[in-house]
């Protein structure tokens, strides 16, 4: 008897097109709880999109989105009314967090704002509930007490993304997304970054990274996914993508890397 | 609860305006003597100002003074501002077309007036080729624009036409008898020519169909001639000329010394100087205070109207749906390709055309308050399309909704970003406020007027009035200021607070 898990989010022949572009041609990757991907790929493979995808940022043509328990299934989603697609995406959005290159976090507002404005808005929270919880959220990514009444302005790029991510998990998500995290960085401010998303993992939080960062990608992964031209081109163990990359263009990919 | 109660019976005694024993009367009183105007101390006064108030005693009437610039005399009877003008307004067939006279209470003629100096005139043929100012809508424009080859300048206020005629600026002034005399006649630099031309007969204008009222007025007016009163009035104005006894059928003679003319004649005469200048300011202060706080109080509420019409614009025309998006874009384009003015205008004399009559406080404000409004959109449009797409984006993958995303982030960024521009569109407005002078309302520069016409010193007044909308302006401008700094969180340097002057610290 085999056992086969429920994968925690799985995406079922994605398809997306800008204009007449197509951008994703049929994607298909499923990840179980507890797991951290790294989506890898050249500029322009469609792995942001895909990623934008997951949480509705972008709508996408055709295919099966399901996490965690919401499905939907984006045929002919064009000319479903636009109430339609928000309520479903709102549902998704629900479970999913997201952490942008430019962190995005409110500049009008100081970083502990940042982290209550989302649960008190959107789920109703108490003031001092959603303050409790965002100064517990902020110690855990680093940030202390001093930096609760900052303003995003006045901290490092490091420890704005750091507040990024406590601000999405306020929102206590299933799935992380992060989209190329560290690129906007200071190489000497990425490791305070991708050390909180490995503490994350240690706790079993499920994580999907787009990400031009291999060291990390090969240290932290359980798997990577190599993307190219709107496909999915490889799946592999974090080490033998890099020592033995089954595909052709991987190997070109990554040789610009090691 | 029992002085509350006294107020609210007097609002609906005043809100119920149209109730008898009150006669609501018109005039301009801006460099109007001898005809209804301020005296030096303020106070009105004039020949037809002891009339109307004669005629009203008579029909046991309380006299209510209602100010209006003079071109909105008549359209302001349409919108039941008050009862009557009385403004030596001539009765013609074409202006008895559009109002009720009375029979006429004054009987003139039109005096030419030109520079000292100047070989005589005596027909209206010699002055072809030459500038001639008059006023709007007076038997003295009729009568020049029957000449071919005049041109006839319209002023609003008659001193400024003898001023220009004095200064060279124009030939002459042709005006009613009355104004020559009491405008032209002291002055120096200016003489009478020519013989009278035509013969004007002053009416007391009145709404159309309202008989009843000319009924009672022109039996008062009649009491008011036979008792001798009209007589003595005109006597002591000096406006008692063998031309009105004959058509009022009164002796020829003046029954009382001309003693209202010496004085305003001596009171125009006497040089002022710097401290009796002052000294007259100083006299004004009420007129000033009450015009500075309309000034303020329209421009404030002008603003807040704009304010909220020009961000529900802006919402309408960056999110909304097409239709939506049209329409606002529409009214943005229709209110700024258009003058203020006209729009005031329309606001407050075209819309009782089709029932809407709206107080000229509310006329002014809303004309201000929805011309402003198209500007604030576009100062709101810019700013919420200056807050980068990321700002939604967080917001939505944190789960807002759309219009939770807008209220709660990208509003209250974009907030900033519009408080310098908004500032400077107030200021603007505080100065443009000065066109509700046109819709009866006493702002400053209806104050300007009425002191600079008062004390003949336009420099003096201009400065004073300049300076007051200066220092209203300030405190506004330095309030914004200290708003903009105070939400400048996301340019703000570690430890640094915001501060009402941004001095650079010192060292102790």
């Amino acid at each position: 008897m085999v056992f086969m898990p429920v994968p925690l989010l799985s995406v079922l022949n994605l398809h997306k097109r800008f204009d007449e572009n197509p951008i994703l041609k049929g994607v298909s990757l499923d990840v179980e709880a507890g797991d951290l991907v790294s989506i890898i790929g050249p500029s322009g493979c469609g792995k942001s999109t895909m990623l934008r995808c997951l949480n509705f940022l972008e709508i996408p043509d055709a295919g099966r989105i399901s996490i965690a328990g919401v499905t939907i299934d984006c045929q002919g989603l064009e000319d479903a009314p636009p109430k339609d697609i928000q309520t479903r995406a709102h549902e998704l959005r629900q479970r999913v967090g997201m952490v942008f290159q430019q962190f995005n976090l409110f500049p009008h507002r100081t970083v502990l704002e940042n982290t209550m404005l989302a649960p008190m808005i959107v789920h109703g929270a108490k003031r001092e509930e959603a303050e409790a919880n965002g100064r517990r959220l902020l110690e855990k990514v680093g940030l202390g007490s001093e930096f609760a009444h900052r303003y995003p302005a006045q901290m490092s790029g490091g420890q704005q993304q750091r507040a990024a991510i406590a601000r999405a998990l306020a929102m206590n998500p299933k799935v992380m997304l992060y989209d190329e995290p560290t690129s906007a960085l200071d190489p000497e401010l990425v490791d305070e970054v991708l050390k909180v998303m490995k503490d994350l993992d240690a706790e079993g939080m499920t994580q999907i990274v787009v990400t031009h960062e291999m060291r990390f990608a090969r240290d932290a992964s359980d798997y990577i996914v190599f993307m190219e031209g709107g496909h999915i081109v490889e799946i592999s163990d974090e080490d033998e993508i890099f020592t033995h990359p089954k595909d052709e263009r991987t190997r070109q990919f990554l040789r610009r890397f090691i | 609860m029992r002085r509350l109660a006294v107020f609210l019976s007097l609002l609906l005694a005043f809100g119920a305006q149209a109730a008898d024993p009150v006669l609501r009367w018109a005039a301009d009183p801006d460099s109007n003597a001898p005809f209804a105007f301020f005296d030096p101390s303020n106070k009105l006064t004039g020949f037809e100002y002891e009339i109307i108030t004669a005629i009203a005693r008579r029909m046991n009437r309380t006299p209510k003074f209602v100010q209006n610039d003079w071109d909105g005399l008549i359209p302001g009877l349409g919108r039941d501002l008050y009862d009557v003008v009385i403004c030596g307004i001539e009765i013609t067939p074409e202006k008895a077309g559009e109002v009720l006279f009375s029979n006429p209470y004054y009987v003139t003629f039109e005096q030419l007036v030109v520079r000292k100096g100047t070989p005589p005139i005596t027909s209206l043929d010699e002055l072809k080729g030459k500038q001639i100012g008059t006023l709007d809508q007076t038997a003295a424009l009729d009568m020049l624009e029957k000449i071919p080859g005049v041109e006839a300048k319209t002023y609003d206020e008659e001193v400024n036409a003898y001023q220009d005629t004095a200064n060279g600026r124009i030939f002459g002034v042709l005006l009613d008898y009355p104004i020559a005399k009491y405008y032209a006649a002291p002055n120096p630099n200016l003489q009478f020519t020519g013989p009278p031309f035509g013969q004007i007969s002053y009416g007391i204008a009145l709404r159309k169909g309202n008989t009843a009222l000319q009924k009672e007025m022109n039996s008062a007016l009649a009491e008011v001639i036979a008792s001798g009163e009209m007589r003595d009035i005109l006597s002591r104005w000096g406006l008692w000329t063998p031309l009105v006894a004959g058509a009022l059928g009164q002796p020829e003679d003046p029954s009382l010394p001309d003693t209202e003319y010496k004085a305003f004649v001596a009171g125009h005469a006497e040089q002022a100087t710097c401290w009796t200048r002052m000294q007259r300011y100083a006299g004004y202060w009420p007129l000033l205070l009450r015009a500075a706080l309309l000034t303020l109080e329209v421009s404030i509420v002008g603003m807040i109207l704009a304010v909220s019409v020009g961000f529900t614009l802006a919402i309408m025309r960056v999110f909304g749906p097409w239709p939506l998006r049209w329409l606002a874009m529409l009214y943005i384009e229709i209110i700024r390709g258009t003058p203020l003015l006209i729009q005031l205008y329309i606001i407050f004399y075209g819309l009782p055309a089709v029932g809407i009559k709206l107080s000229p406080f509310i006329a002014g404000v809303l004309g201000l308050g929805l011309n402003y409004a198209a500007y604030e959109a576009e100062n709101y449009r810019a700013g919420l399309l200056a807050i980068p797409r990321g700002q939604m984006e967080a917001a939505r993958a944190l789960g807002m909704t759309h219009r939770q995303g807008l209220f709660h982030i990208v509003i209250p960024q974009s907030f900033r970003l519009v408080l310098p521009p908004v500032t400077n569109d107030f200021i603007s407005l505080l100065k443009d406020s000065s066109l509700v002078s046109m819709v009866t309302l006493l702002d400053l520069t209806g104050a300007y007027n009425r002191i600079a016409t008062q004390t003949f010193d336009y420099f003096g007044t201009g400065l004073l009035i300049a300076a007051i909308y200066l220092l209203i302006g300030l405190p506004f401008v330095r309030l914004a200021r200290y708003t903009e700094e105070k939400l400048a969180v996301d340019q703000r340097k570690p430890g640094q607070k915001p501060g009402l002057f941004n001095l650079p610290k010192r060292r102790k």
